[in-house]
């Protein structure tokens, strides 16, 4: 069946009235790809933007990220309910490599998440699968990610990888965690080569493993040294009963947030964010038509800093010529 | 020996083996008749069903329970349900079998308890207890607590009974539920040694060092038989060999009577088939010579299933006729009266080698991951793919299975023709009297007594204490078991065991199918009718672990270009609306194989009108014709059955379904 047909500016006032039942509708309309969807997710976009909103959306945008099987859905369904026992709502993006020979992809990990409880209306899970793209995201993630947080007091982006995932959800989140375990010495080699971003947090997950989690918590404090990064924190957690270090997890996302020049952040994502939408959709010779990444980059920093990531596309289409509504 | 006797007879016959079949349902007092109508047929052990509430520790009138409740067999609530079973069975002569794993503990408590109530000594019960966790990650969806604690309990029950209740088999590592998760014979072999190998390990760092031949002794086999009967007696004796080797190498045991391999056996169910049920029946004879024709790799005890499995529920007569079938063996025929005839066979020699080699590389293989119970993803992924593999073998015909690609034409059945219920059909009423039966318990009972033996029982589950006195404390006080399953719940934490789909391969990755070809056009187009990509949730509701027909059905939607939404077993209805509206998806996939659909897929159209997800929902599972009009009736899109074979089918029609066209009339 057909989505019934979405107006963007009626999901932009119910997003700014923290009405998180909206948060279906929204999803179903970012990901949609017909020219008349594409429109109300503009105006969605627009009517959320720092310029309509008065500033900033209020939700903290965290990105979860690290190489698959360490744990990091268990440890965010312990997070979620940690947060909706404070109180907090919550939503997560759950971002999954998917077939890129078929299109398909297999969505599974939002029970491990949401736990066996039903979470009711003040908790949003959806499964975003990441299709063409590299880089970890899904085409609508960005978008999804700008609009949720006008409404949810949390919104997780995760994806799986170490590497390059980490650039982009980096480009996207206030606070990225990176998530490993103990004895995998791949994502701590990634990081002392440099060939990794430096997280904000840096989570040893399976810390219920005991001195093995004391040791790799010391081996990821060791590689943020020669890093250079001895400032980032770094944390052991055990999402099973009884479990550990979970308060303090949440604390320290915290307080990264509360030191976050957060104006700063979200403008850089708002940007990078724009650019890797357009190149997506329109390639290296939609870019060649801008002067390349540089008067691309050019062009973004010479929008008023008060508007949207689709308006910012926009304006990189119209300058490009590319566009099809033009 | 006797000079005189000639080498190809056996002095005197041998003893039949154990003859069961695989029983219960409704009410503790309903199967405490049915059992003991069955003994009266002639069979000489018991094989006992748990419904699914009971299985993964939930009483009647938890809400995960609704619909379950009596279904796939009893429900015990407690001690109260587990005197009226064994009423006037004499437990000192009976030899019980139970399929239970991860409230098996709890089930042999109630059962000890029962026997102290009538003044049996312990020494004196003969019977087996599933108690196979790991397969049940791997296979069939039992599982209660995550793999550490689970192992820990088996451990412990092996632990007590081998002092305790000694002829007791505390543990009955399945090789069953593999092949019917698809397992190759070599996968089936080396699986069932690799987690048998992982119990041993964990018993073995809980008792004594010279206890540990007697406990090697204790642990029996469960096994399947396909019909591919040559080939499936070979894998048997492969088994005994690889099984001896163990004992002797890993554990050190020296005594022969401690290393022979001991196996039950229940023949295959996964190829049964709806289309032509009566031939089920030569199936299942073959598959019963598979485990019987020769002498050095004969079953202990064997149960048969039902010709008419694939339909729905057996009806007694239909077991009756199952248990024919093994008199007819062991009475009539003369296989009995001879030494092993195989002895000395190059073909019998050659597969088992054969056999044997491949297993060793497998167990490598896990014994590579770190043992049986970090390898439960590889395996699960396994199984999956080899389940796949054999699917798309019979849809290519390439494996003949009579009846559905090969010799389709039937002339009117008088079995299953207009007007003949073939199968079992359960009294719906039954859940409300099981309900109100734990109600009347649990406020009769000390409720005081019952609080203190669950406090003790977590302090034994925090501490390294032998879990079974708690437990059988907590049966004599009258403890239900969803409360017993309830408290190591909360020390153990729950546990969501792995899809083993994540991984697996695209298929066609070297060209695909024209079939596939051209279903992943009509996806593509469906996509672009809707607007975004055609989104498919698969879910299971309830507590019916099957999961095989979900993961191929996800799989090879996924295979097509659907972004397909699966989280695996026992999900609640209302887990199943929030996902299906939170996803955004198209459309809505129910896999239900434990016959309880007539209750649950109400439950789950309901759900979804009341999230407001208004998508057409399909149904697949073992689903009597006669119920399909009434699913069909109450909201239900499309329903499969297990004669739906072809996925490709099964896929492109659900893609019709949900294209809505591009808008021209």
């Amino acid at each position: 069946m057909r989505d019934r047909p979405a107006n963007g500016l009626e999901l932009a006032a119910r997003l700014r009235e923290r009405d998180l039942s909206a948060a279906p509708a929204v999803l179903n309309l970012l990901e949609s790809a017909d020219e008349a969807s594409r429109a109300q997710a503009g105006e969605l976009q627009a009517a959320l933007s720092p310029r309509i909103l008065g500033g900033e959306a209020g939700g903290h945008v965290i990105g979860v990220t690290g190489p698959p099987g360490v744990g990091k859905s268990t440890l965010l369904g312990t997070l979620v309910a940690a947060w909706r026992q404070a109180g907090r709502t919550v939503a997560v993006l759950a971002v999954d490599p998917s077939s890129k020979r078929s299109g398909g992809a297999l969505l599974g990990d939002r029970l491990r998440i949401a736990g066996t409880g039903v979470g009711g209306d003040a908790r949003f899970i959806r499964s975003m699968a990441a299709r063409e793209r590299s880089g970890g995201l899904a085409p609508a993630t960005r978008a999804a990610t700008q609009t949720l947080a006008v409404a949810f007091d949390i919104v997780v982006v995760e994806t799986v990888g170490v590497g390059q995932s980490e650039t982009e959800i980096g480009d996207l989140a206030d606070t990225v965690a990176v998530v490993l375990q103990p004895g995998s010495g791949d994502g701590l080699q990634f990081l002392k080569a440099g060939l990794m971003e430096i997280p904000d947090l840096l989570v040893v997950a399976k810390a219920d493993l005991g001195a093995k989690a004391q040791a790799a918590l010391h081996d990821a404090r060791a590689a943020l040294r020669s890093a250079g990064a001895g400032d980032t924190q770094a944390l052991a957690v055990s999402a099973l009963p009884p479990g550990s270090g979970i308060d303090e997890l949440i604390a320290a996302l915290d307080a990264h947030r509360a030191a976050l020049d957060l104006t700063a952040r979200r403008l850089r994502a708002r940007r990078l964010g724009a650019l890797a939408d357009f190149i997506s959709e329109y390639g290296e010779q939609g870019l060649r038509a801008l002067g390349g990444r540089n008067g691309a980059e050019r062009l973004l920093a010479a929008q008023s800093p008060d508007l949207d990531g689709a308006t910012l596309v926009g304006a990189l289409t119209q300058q490009a010529g590319v566009g099809e509504r033009e | 020996m006797s000079g005189k006797r000639a080498p190809h007879r056996l002095a005197k016959p041998d003893p039949p083996w154990l003859m069961r079949t695989y029983a219960g349902h409704s009410t503790a007092q309903a199967s405490n008749e049915l059992y003991r109508a069955n003994l009266a047929q002639g069979q000489t052990g018991l094989s006992v069903a748990f419904d699914l509430p009971t299985q993964t520790g939930y009483d009647a009138d938890d809400p995960l329970a609704r619909g379950e409740v009596g279904k796939v067999g009893v429900p015990i609530a407690g001690l109260g349900d587990m005197r009226a079973l064994l009423e006037a069975i004499p437990l000192q002569e009976m030899n019980t079998s139970m399929t239970i794993n991860a409230t098996a503990a709890w089930l042999l408590a109630l059962y000890i308890v029962v026997a102290e109530e009538r003044g049996i000594d312990l020494a004196l019960l003969q019977g087996t207890t599933q108690n196979d966790i790991l397969k049940e990650f791997l296979a069939r969806g039992t599982y209660a607590f995550p793999p550490d604690p689970s192992l820990r309990l088996s451990a412990d029950m092996i632990a007590y009974t081998v002092e305790q209740v000694p002829l007791w088999n505390p543990v009955n590592i399945c090789s069953y539920h593999l092949q019917e998760a698809g397992a190759t014979p070599v996968q089936e072999i080396a699986f069932a040694i690799a987690n048998a190998t992982a119990v041993l390990d964990a018993v073995r760092a809980r008792v004594p060092a010279e206890l540990m031949a007697a406990v090697f002794g204790r642990v029996s086999f469960f096994v399947n038989a396909g019909v591919r009967f040559v080939e499936e007696h070979a894998k048997l004796r492969a088994m005994a060999v690889l099984w001896e080797e163990l004992g002797r190498e890993r554990y050190g045991v020296e005594d022969p009577s401690l290393l022979r391999l001991r196996y039950g056996v229940q023949v295959n169910s996964l190829g049964l088939t709806e289309a032509q049920p009566e031939n089920n029946v030569q199936r299942i004879v073959l598959e019963a010579l598979a485990v019987t024709l020769g002498r050095n790799a004969r079953a202990r005890a064997i149960q048969l299933p039902a010709w008419n499995e694939a339909l729905g529920l057996p009806r007694p007569w239909d077991q009756q006729w199952s248990l024919r079938i093994q008199q007819v063996l062991a009475y009539e025929t003369d296989l009995l009266e001879y030494p092993d005839i195989f002895e000395g066979s190059q073909v019998m020699d050659g597969l088992v080698g054969e056999l044997i080699a491949g297993a060793r590389a497998e167990i490598a293989r896990v014994a590579e991951q770190g043992g049986a119970v970090a390898a439960v993803p590889y395996m699960k992924a396994a199984l999956v793919e080899s389940h796949r593999a054999r699917m798309r073998r019979i849809e290519s015909g390439e494996q003949v299975v009579v009846g559905v690609n090969r010799y389709t034409e039937t002339a009117a059945s008088p079995l299953t023709g207009e007007g003949a219920s073939a199968v079992l059909v359960v009294d719906r009423a039954h859940e409300a009297a099981q309900i109100e039966a734990l109600r009347r318990w649990r406020a009769d009972r000390d409720g005081a007594a019952v609080a203190a033996a669950l406090e003790e029982l977590a302090r034994a589950a925090r501490s390294d204490d032998n879990i079974m006195p708690a437990t059988i404390a907590a049966a004599r006080a009258g403890a239900t078991t969803g409360e017993w399953a309830g408290t190591l719940r909360e020390v153990f934490g729950s546990y969501r065991a792995p899809t083993g789909i994540g991984g697996a391969g695209v298929l066609g990755a070297s060209g695909a199918s024209v079939e596939l070809e051209l279903l992943r056009a009509a996806v593509t187009r469906a996509s672009e009718h809707l607007g975004r990509q055609l989104k498919l949730l698969v879910g299971k509701p309830g507590l019916d672990g099957h999961s095989s027909g979900a993961e191929q059905i996800a799989l090879y939607a996924r295979d097509a270009g659907i972004e397909v939404v699966y989280e695996g077993i026992r999900l609640t209805p209302q887990q199943i609306a929030a996902s299906a509206l939170e996803e955004g998806v198209h459309v809505v996939g129910l896999s239900i194989l434990s016959g309880s659909h007539l209750e649950l897929v109400p439950q789950v159209v309901e759900a979804l009108a009341q999230a407001g997800v208004q998508v057409p929902l399909v149904v697949g599972g073992i689903i009597p014709d006669a119920d399909v009009a009434e699913l069909l009736a109450g909201g239900v899109a499309a329903v499969y059955t297990p004669k739906d074979f072809e996925l490709a089918t099964i896929v492109g029609e659900i893609v019709a379904l949900v294209d809505p066209g591009d808008g021209t009339p």
